[in-house]
């Protein structure tokens, strides 16, 4: 066995362990910690599988921003979790088992299944590369080749914030999400949000740009814009916008709805649907990619912040 | 040439795991809070940062090499923080007991 492949077994064991000790542990506080470790792991096993796309995406949605969103939800459990009483009874626990026993059965057994070649569209993919003139092949395929599926992504985004804002009460409807955090100005979490954006910034624009050769793209891109814009808020330097702001919510459409122009253009002037006129391509792409970025910075941030709170005033 | 360098990768890249595994059975011995951050604060800096040194003389670019040496720097910016907001609520957790 070689080195790389030990690693792999390692690899694999420690994830399956972390896997079981999330569903296993009984704090929820614990359960989403061990949920980020897992998370950031399966984006090492996504790094040895070559695509390094997905395990961008993967560490920061599942291992970043997906735990600060669980960590919240902790929190908010914190004060119910010890009052409440009502544990599930151990014959809705044993069917929950059996559900789960019986999906991962399914799961084993398709993959088991799989054909030993597997039916790709990679070689096609990469001989029309030049219709774009981008070499990351997953780019061509997110925003040419598979367009349609994107652009119905950024709608689901969108319909994800109006599903959260609608938790707001009546009172709030249009305030800023979120409570009002206050941290110590001279403090340590304010010294790492004046110092780490920046960087940040630079570092999320990178990974935008760097999306058309190379792993990266405006979601990932998008995910550190985000995070970067949340750690502000948390140490209280910038509070969240009013979600009724018209600049917020023109953000919010401009990537799904200067996509859907450019379809409908395509269908105008080009032949189908979403089809780039063939010069035109990797301006077209590249100015989607700009919308859809800070729709996606926005959208993101905006979940984690949570419904409208406090009201305009 | 080549052979030096790949000794040095080694001997970096070890004297780095020793200090992850050294900092490791410090977060599982030590007795209270703050003595554990320490243990933690030894593998993320000198751990990380011996590892990054010992792959200084693999990396393919100049550019590859700053990229190692910003993700180190980036490390320690976070490590550093998030101790501190640790340290700082275990202190006011004791003194509120």
């Amino acid at each position: 066995m070689s080195i790389a492949t030990v690693f792999e077994v390692v690899l694999a064991t420690v994830v399956l362990g972390f896997g079981f000790w999330t569903t296993a542990v009984r704090k929820t506080y614990s359960a989403a910690v061990g949920f980020v470790a897992y998370g950031l792991l399966v984006a090492l096993i996504w790094v040895r599988l070559d695509a390094v796309d997905v395990a961008l995406t993967e560490a920061a949605i599942s291992g970043g921003l997906g735990g600060v969103l669980l960590l919240g939800a902790a929190a908010r459990l914190r004060d119910s979790e010890t009052t409440a009483a009502e544990a599930p009874g151990n014959l809705t626990r044993a069917c929950a088992a059996v559900l789960s026993v019986l999906i991962a059965a399914a799961l084993a057994g398709a993959v088991w299944l799989l054909p030993e070649h597997a039916p790709t569209l990679a070689p096609r993919i990469v001989a029309n590369a030049w219709a774009t003139s981008l070499a990351n092949p997953v780019t061509n395929v997110l925003m040419a080749f598979r367009a349609m599926d994107t652009m119905l992504e950024k709608v689901v985004l969108l319909l994800a914030i109006i599903g959260v804002w609608s938790l707001a009460p009546d009172t709030a409807w249009g305030g800023r999400p979120g409570p009002c955090h206050r941290a110590d100005p001279n403090g340590v979490l304010a010294f790492l949000a004046r110092l780490l954006p920046p960087v940040g910034i630079v570092v999320g624009i990178y990974v935008f740009w760097t999306g058309a050769d190379h792993p990266g793209g405006a979601f990932q891109g998008g995910a550190i814009l985000a995070s970067m814009w949340l750690l502000a808020i948390m140490a209280g330097l910038a509070d969240t916008p009013a979600t009724s702001r018209r600049w917020l919510r023109c953000i919010l459409i401009a990537g799904p709805g200067l996509f859907l122009a450019v379809g409908l253009g395509g269908l105008w002037f080009g032949s189908a649907f979403l089809a780039y006129p063939a010069a035109y391509a990797k301006p077209l792409i590249l100015g989607i990619e700009v919308a859809m970025i800070l729709t996606i910075a926005a959208t993101l941030g905006l979940l984690l912040a949570g419904a409208p709170e406090r009201s305009v005033k | 040439m080549s052979l030096a360098r790949d000794m040095m990768t080694i001997a970096a890249v070890s004297a780095g795991a020793f200090f992850f595994l050294a900092g490791t059975v410090g977060l599982l011995r030590f007795p209270d809070t703050l003595t554990r951050l320490h243990a933690l604060t030894k593998a993320d800096n000198l751990g990380l940062g011996l590892v990054v040194l010992g792959l200084l003389p693999q990396a393919g670019s100049l550019r590859d090499g700053f990229k190692l040496i910003g993700i180190w720097l980036l490390t320690l910016l976070a490590g550093a923080t998030v101790s501190q907001l640790i340290a700082r609520t275990a202190r006011e957790g004791e003194t509120a007991k």
